[in-house]
């Protein structure tokens, strides 16, 4: 069979560092190829290569058989090459005619001719099974909706090669499977799709053949068929992986968080959470289930001051803590790991010791009589590099801005738990990292409820909610929709309630 | 620090490059002429002594600007306050009879604390409404403006209509020991005011439990807020410290190297701050050593002019070429970081274990 699209040996290099070092991938016609790698292994970049946005050192593109060079995205898009983007690129308060014509609008004399577009985008999405409202504002549709908008939009531009970036980041299970009729119907049609992502389950589910690259070097191409997760998994990672949290039955204490009725508004001054309560006792995990938005960032500002609450108590170890000062609230003993580490975990200008006693710099031993004891910032950042492996340059005098995410993420969570705090609460904790740093973040995680503390987790990876949590709470639309026993649950289960479907109410 | 130092002597450079071109262009040899400069700033301990206290008010807003901006804020109101801050001094010097070893320090506070509520207005409306620094401290320079205009015009006018009345000798900044030691210049006791408060900034900012807070908020607001650190507080703070040191400027500007104040001019030295701070690289010690520079330039103009036919406007433009040249260091920083980029980055490579193309993605 023909290939659509061969990248035959491509390197890019960035100042210091090489992104792609020869990685050839073969795109077959009618094909789903899946691009495999950890966070930071270079498949964006190699994509952004075919896309027209990088321009390689080395290697050549051929796209059915022709040599061509790729300069920009146009150059890309008139070759038949459409990339949905990681991030939507939609305009929130245009209709999904508006957002698919966007740069190439059919015109009818000096006027915009919409209704033979939308008419076009209708049978389109017909034909795809797509099931898209030509005339649908975009902000009043589903995230999963949105990205079948970002769909049509190359297939508006008549694409041969669609290329997903992680395009299960952002959906529920339920979307997911729909995402994946979907690709499977686009094949159906002679499409070719290219599917960058690092979740092993759908490329299992989807692919026919499977790409992976691990720090920018080619590893292989290999048959999903015939080949099983762990076999990835390893060529992803590079040794054995293990997938399973290990942890003994949970043995909660008293209540540590009481989150009584409380409501709060979101940025866009609207209820983003309500009425909301939740125990989290001590020597327990409770995770929070949801997509995206729909009031877990609420809710964790919430707790530890960050967001003020409209209505309701929040109380840590019996004492109502809602009307509390942020830094009486890290006093009391609420450790939090924030959900951007960049933006609020850290003073990416502030070297490791100085970011470490982020919270407790003006008490002794880091201050005296207003003065920093520098010694004492070096001794205590040279705990945490130790005891959490924090890996970086110039040791605590590191500026971390130039540490690596996950060397990041680490500090934060060894300064948070040296803290010894009674309520740790984790948003994310693993976003973005790399199975190793996964794996051992998910360690520290346990070692704290084991060790009695309470610990609530919120995190968009399902699956890091089904293992790590003793309970879970599943929110929609701002609202907790249940909270449920881990061990009594499944992620089809968990799928429909964070659409918003009760227990019990069925499909 | 040191890649600063280095961009700042860098941006020095390239605008006397040019304005060794611009001389070459007047018909005159830019040797002969950098020659007078230099000289006219540094030829004999009067002109040294000279070239120190013009620098005086200029290191003082210098750190002004750059303490406010090392937090994050810009104030560009470090001329208003200098004006009120100097005002006040003076009037307290016009109209108080004490002896001078009380006199001088009620002054030097006074100044302070003046400049301080005129940078708290701006740094409260900042703190509760969210009003750009930017916008209300211009406010604020014409408030002071006029303010002084309407003040010295009914209350303390002098022999001229745009002057006030002169400060007695015993009630400036001048001594006589340091005018002999520097053979009759207009050199003051500001310049101690300023080294004095170049090392307790340079304290606060590097050493102190207020600088940590103070740094934290200007780098990352977001964070400072989650670590529990009070934002709004700071921001006034911040302001105020600010105000304080360019009202210190004031004081002795208006109480040192001249006695009186004149009205119907907001004080050039308050814009030259920022200059000032933006070639120092908002450090303490490059404020202090660029405020030299800037003060050698303008004593040193006045020989060059006098000893050749470059115009005394050269050295002007040397300064401005000079501040577009730290200004836009950003480009000159990437130039250098693109020179040592590369070695830094397999550094880090080998020191950690993965994430090799993470900058990428």
């Amino acid at each position: 069979m023909e290939y659509v699209v061969e990248m035959l040996n491509i390197t890019k290099e960035f100042p210091g560092i090489i992104a792609n070092d020869n990685i050839t991938l073969r795109l077959k016609k009618g094909e789903v190829h899946a691009l495999l790698g950890e966070n930071g292994a270079g498949k964006s970049t190699l994509m952004s290569v075919l896309f027209g946005m990088y321009t390689p050192e080395k290697g050549s593109i051929k796209v059915r058989g022709k040599e061509v060079t790729i300069s920009n995205p146009n150059v890309a898009n008139a070759l038949g090459i459409g990339m949905v983007h990681q991030h939507f690129k939609l305009v929130s308060n245009f209709t999904v005619t508006e957002n698919i014509i966007l740069g190439l609008e059919p015109k009818k004399g000096f006027v915009v001719d919409i209704k033979s577009a939308a008419k076009k985008i209708e049978e389109l999405s017909k034909t795809y099974g797509l099931n898209v409202d030509p005339y649908a504002k975009i902000e009043d549709i589903s995230v999963g909706m949105q990205q079948r908008v970002e769909i049509l939009k190359t297939l508006y531009r008549n694409a041969e090669v669609v290329i997903l970036d992680e395009p299960t980041a952002v959906l529920t299970p339920q979307e997911i499977q729909e995402l994946m009729k979907i690709i499977k119907n686009l094949v159906k049609e002679g499409k070719s799709i290219i599917i960058i992502t690092h979740k092993l389950k759908e490329i299992k589910a989807v692919a026919d053949q499977c790409t992976v690259i691990r720090h920018g070097k080619y590893i292989g191409t290999v048959d999903v068929k015939n080949t099983t997760e762990a076999e990835m998994a390893s060529m992803m990672v590079g040794r054995q992986v293990n997938f399973k949290v290990e942890k003994t039955e949970s043995n909660p204490g008293e209540v540590v968080l009481e989150v009584n009725n409380v409501s709060v508004k979101n940025n866009k001054k609207v209820l983003g959470l309500k009425n909301a309560s939740l125990q989290v006792r001590a020597g327990e995990i409770v995770g929070i289930a949801g997509v995206e938005g729909n009031g877990q960032s609420e809710l964790v500002e919430a707790i530890t001051g960050l967001r003020e609450i409209e209505e309701g108590s929040i109380l840590l170890k019996g004492i109502d803590i809602s009307k509390h000062s942020i830094r009486e609230r890290i006093r009391s003993g609420i450790a939090h790991i924030p959900e951007d580490r960049q933006k609020r975990g850290l003073v990416l200008e502030y070297t490791i010791e100085e970011n470490c006693v982020l919270e407790v710099y003006n008490q002794k031993p880091f201050s005296k009589y207003g003065l920093l004891d520098k010694a004492a910032l070096a001794k205590h950042a040279k705990k945490i590099i130790e005891e959490f492996d924090v890996r970086s340059g110039e040791g605590a005098k590191t500026v971390v801005e130039s540490m690596s995410g996950g060397n990041q993420q680490k500090a934060i969570i060894g300064r948070e738990i040296e803290n010894n705090p009674e309520l740790l609460i984790a948003c994310q904790p693993t976003r973005g990292l790399d199975v190793g740093s996964i794996e051992y973040i998910h360690k520290r995680l346990v070692e704290q409820r084991d060790s009695g503390k309470a610990v609530l987790l919120t995190s968009l990876e399902l699956d890091e909610v089904l293992n790590l949590s003793d309970r879970i709470a599943i929110v929609n639309a701002g609202e907790i929709i249940d909270i449920v026993n881990a061990k009594d649950t499944n992620e089809d289960e968990l799928g429909l309630m964070m659409a918003g479907i009760k227990r019990g109410e069925g499909a | 620090m040191k890649k600063g130092g280095i961009i700042s002597l860098i941006a020095i450079f390239l605008g006397l490059i040019a304005g060794a071109i611009l001389i070459m262009a007047t018909g005159n040899d830019p040797v002969e002429g950098f020659t007078y400069l230099f000289q006219g700033g540094l030829k004999d301990s009067e002109r040294i002594g000279n070239t120190l206290a013009t620098a005086t008010p200029l290191i003082l807003t210098g750190l002004s600007v750059a303490f406010a901006f090392r937090t994050g804020l810009f104030n560009i109101g470090a001329a208003g306050q200098m004006l009120i801050g100097g005002f006040c001094a003076l009037a307290i010097g016009l109209t108080v009879h004490l002896p001078t070893y009380l006199l001088l320090p009620l002054m030097v506070v006074v100044a302070m604390v003046a400049g301080a509520i005129w940078a708290f207005i701006p740094g409260l409306l900042k703190a509760k409404f969210n009003v750009h620094e930017v916008v209300s401290t211009i406010m604020m320079n014409w408030i002071a403006y006029w303010m002084v205009y309407y003040l010295v015009q009914n209350h303390f006018k002098g022999d001229t209509e745009t002057e006030s009345r002169m400060l007695a000798d015993s009630a400036t900044l001048k001594v006589p020991f340091l005018s002999d030691l520097f053979s009759g210049s207009f050199i003051n006791l500001g310049i101690v005011i300023a080294i004095i408060m170049v090392i307790v900034i340079s304290f606060i900012i590097n050493r102190t439990v207020l600088g940590y807070e103070l740094k934290a908020v200007g780098h990352n607001r977001s964070a400072a807020e989650y670590a529990g650190i009070s934002v709004n507080r700071n921001v006034i703070l911040s302001m105020m410290i600010s105000g304080g040191l360019a009202g210190l400027a004031g004081v002795v500007q208006y109480a040192g190297n001249s006695s009186l104040i004149e009205i119907g001019v907001l004080p050039s030295e308050g814009f030259d701050g920022i200059a000032v701070a933006l070639l120092g690289m908002n450090s303490p010690i490059g404020v202090f050593f660029s405020a030299i520079f800037f003060g050698l330039l303008s004593t040193g103009k006045g020989f060059m002019s006098a000893m050749t036919s470059i115009p005394p406007e050269i050295s002007d433009v040397i300064i401005a070429i000079i501040i577009y040249f730290s200004a836009t260091s950003l480009l000159i920083r990437k130039v250098i970081n693109k020179l040592t980029r590369s070695r830094k980055y397999k550094k880090e490579i080998l020191n950690s274990n993965v994430n090799v193309g993470e900058k990428v993605e």
